[in-house]
């Protein structure tokens, strides 16, 4: 709270906002489940929902979408994360619904677009009715438009044109049977917001998220990482540079930036700075067309 | 780090008065666009032949917005400057206006009416004013768009303001910050005007950046919905049972002796827990956790008040509603009533009335409500409900009408006589067909 008396800082108003929609969704749903990757907004959102139950635990479990093209250091985190708190982790395998045929291996070597499917399985075989996601509503124009608790279809669709108004801060999670709610904690927090809440609360995050070296080669604009997942085609060429994520997705089509911002604080001053949005500068897969988010949520991607 | 407020406000305005063009000259303007979404809407501007980028298209964010350059859904924009954060509820002014503007309204603090200079005050400012008084949105602001092509003339943004003022005056809104501006040339949007020395008020953003968003929560009824039961049942923390919750209203202080309804038992609040911190004191809207002296039975749905002000439970229902459902609500309709975290079976009894916004007059007994539609109705719940009348708690005053069979958010009520901005205007019989 800040100085002057009833006023809550725009931080303190935030998470007591997203507190508030965890709890609605404990109060209200049967079998809800975070949906957890290892990046940032998952990690604030985990921590917030940790917040909001204290001193019990979670009463959620973890969902992993894993596309099989994971930073190390990532999935590392994860488990130790997992252990910490002793929660419980589902992971639903891309590389599984390739290995047996159920999906197959795009020609760009993007595995994004491809979670949806073992997204909806595991939602299906587990019954999960409400999805946490960390999706914000700054990151792109069709997620601008998304509600906190957005119903979707026993396909896992979103369609814009039939949502149900969001009204004071009464939600409703009403569905039917296979029908479920996508959450959205995080809505009205932006990039910034983010990262200085993660500042105040001294949240720990995978060290990639700050300036470290780092071979990478360059790629449509962006520096890619080599992996497991593959590396430089022909004419690629690697280099050691001193960089950082603004985002941590699929290790083929997440960029790293040049940075120097070894600090919480120096990354910070950094976004302030920066003249591009975190998709613009890192994500390979927006770029696709225009309605490349709105598309792949229409199809039950968050 | 240095702290800043928050403040929610909403936009409101007709077709072709600007409003896309305002928001994004607010976002370009006060440098949230970044390169990368500027080049996007540069890129799509060229591809559909226009010269300048399109600012409008910052903010269609749907594939159909922007075939049929329309903006069809609420969208939520964020920007901020040193001074604030701001969350807008961009609320489209096209065919579902009302709803949407409801929708908007409901969680502003504040809303802008755009006209257009040359045409002045039309129906649908009015029906926009009128949302907002009837939402309680506490700060109105008046933007009269297009000064450009009104010669930047104080005559011209006079005669509009004063129009407005008196109108809004008649609604109960006691104060209106009226601002002349051109969106597509920025005057008066983030930078002051050079071509209307007359005016000396503030910008949009400035005022913005200064309206007070303060409440004085101690002089407002203390209510906190239970959200949900604490029991972490662990060795450290055998006997704790907390009731969290959200503070809709007011202050709670260890010590308050506390009603807990609809059981009416009573005890006093012998903890808070701020997330992780113990406090002496909380208010609206901070999400605590409440500990009692006494071992009651208080479950989700309950509400905690201070002994003395407790609202009286009720099951019979007297509102206000704008119906946001296409399919109708009749007298005689079973529905499900969300109020804070209570959701009870309740039966439409009658719709008294339904408003018109254009001119205010009620028309009785409609027979039905259909989408967009404002009107009176009353209900009978299945239980009774801790409701405050919406004039006095814009949080626990307010709730959903929600269809049984398949969850549809049907109608947004307001309890009690959230029309008080409105009861002089007397009934006038109904000539449209409506009486059936």
């Amino acid at each position: 709270m800040s100085g002057n008396g009833w006023t809550l800082s725009h931080l303190d108003a935030l998470e007591s906002e997203a507190v508030h929609v965890f709890r609605e969704v404990a109060g209200e749903f049967e079998r809800p489940v975070i949906l957890f990757s290892g990046g940032k907004d998952s990690i604030v959102m985990l921590h917030l929902a940790l917040k909001a139950f204290a001193p019990a635990t979670v009463p959620f479990s973890l969902l992993h979408v894993d596309t099989g093209h994971n930073f190390p250091e990532v999935l590392a985190y994860r488990d130790r994360v997992v252990a910490e708190h002793g929660l419980r982790l589902e992971v639903a395998s891309v590389q599984e619904f390739i290995d047996d045929g159920r999906l197959r291996e795009r020609p760009d070597g993007t595995r994004n677009p491809l979670q949806t499917l073992p997204l909806l399985d595991a939602i299906e075989r587990h019954r999960f009715d409400a999805v946490f996601g960390g999706g914000r509503r700054d990151e792109e124009k069709a997620r601008a438009k998304e509600r906190v608790f957005s119903l979707r279809d026993e396909f896992g669709g979103w369609d814009p044109r039939r949502q149900r108004p969001e009204l004071w801060q009464l939600y409703n999670g009403r569905h039917a049977p296979g029908e479920h709610v996508r959450v959205f904690p995080l809505s009205n927090f932006t990039e910034l917001d983010v990262w200085q809440y993660i500042a105040r609360e001294k949240i720990e995050l995978p060290s990639i998220y700050y300036a470290h070296e780092r071979e990478v080669f360059a790629r449509a604009g962006m520096w890619l990482a080599p992996g497991e997942w593959g590396g430089p085609k022909e004419g690629e060429r690697v280099e050691r540079r001193l960089v950082r994520y603004r985002t941590v997705g699929d290790m083929s089509c997440t960029g790293a930036v040049d940075s120097d911002a070894l600090t919480i604080e120096a990354v910070i001053a950094e976004i302030a700075a920066s003249r591009l949005t975190e998709r613009g500068a890192t994500r390979a897969d927006d770029k696709l067309s225009e309605a490349a988010m709105e598309d792949r949520k229409r199809e039950g991607y968050f | 780090m240095t702290t800043t407020s928050l403040l929610r406000f909403a936009t409101a305005g007709s077709v072709d008065d600007g409003k896309s063009t305002l928001v994004g000259r607010l976002l370009h303007d006060s440098k949230s666009v970044l390169a990368d979404q500027l080049e996007a809407v540069a890129h799509a501007s060229r591809n559909r032949g226009q010269e300048a980028p399109d600012l409008a298209l910052l903010t269609d964010g749907l594939r159909a917005e922007r075939e049929q350059g329309i903006t069809i859904d609420v969208a939520y924009r964020y920007f901020a400057t040193p001074r604030r954060r701001f969350i807008l509820a961009d609320t489209p002014g096209h065919v579902q206006y009302t709803r949407n503007m409801v929708t908007g309204a409901s969680t502003a603090q504040l809303a802008i009416v755009l006209v257009d200079a040359r045409n002045g005050v039309v129906e649908q400012t009015r029906r926009h004013a009128a949302v907002a008084a009837l939402l309680r949105v506490p700060h109105l602001v008046l933007a009269v768009n297009k000064m450009d092509l009104a010669g930047y003339a104080e005559p011209a943004f006079a005669a509009i303001a004063d129009e407005f003022t008196a109108y809004a005056a008649s609604l109960g809104i006691p104060e209106v910050t009226a601002i002349p501006i051109s969106a597509l040339a920025g005057d008066n949007v983030v930078t002051p005007s050079a071509h209307m020395d007359w005016y000396g008020g503030p910008t949009v953003l400035e005022h913005l950046e200064t309206v007070p968003v303060v409440t004085d929560p101690d002089a407002e009824d203390a209510r906190f919905p239970v959200q949900y039961v604490i029991r972490p049942q662990t060795p450290a923390h055998r006997d704790y049972r907390g009731y969290a919750g959200q503070i809709a209203s007011g202050t709670f202080r260890v010590g308050d002796r506390v009603t807990v309804l609809p059981s009416g038992r009573t005890s006093t609040v012998s903890a808070i827990d701020a997330l992780g911190t113990g406090v002496d004191t909380a208010f609206a809207p901070q999400s605590v956790t409440l500990r009692l002296a006494d071992d009651l039975d208080v479950s989700r749905g309950d509400l905690i008040a201070p002994a003395a002000t407790a609202p009286v439970p009720t099951q019979d229902v007297a509102a206000t509603v704008c119906h946001v459902a296409d399919r109708p609500l009749r007298p005689g309709d079973r529905v499900l009533l969300k109020h804070t975290t209570r959701t009870v079976k309740a039966i439409v009894k009658d719709i008294p009335s339904r408003l018109t916004l254009g001119d205010l007059s009620h028309h009785p007994h409609p027979g039905e409500l259909a989408a967009n539609d404002i009107g009176r109705v009353t209900l009978r719940t299945a239980e009774p409900l801790a409701l405050d009348p919406y004039h006095r708690s814009r949080r626990t005053g307010a709730f959903l009408l929600i269809d049984p069979a398949d969850g549809t958010t049907l109608t947004a009520g307001m309890a009690g006589d959230a029309q008080a901005a409105f009861a002089p205007v007397a009934a006038v019989a109904d000539d449209e067909g409506w009486d059936f």
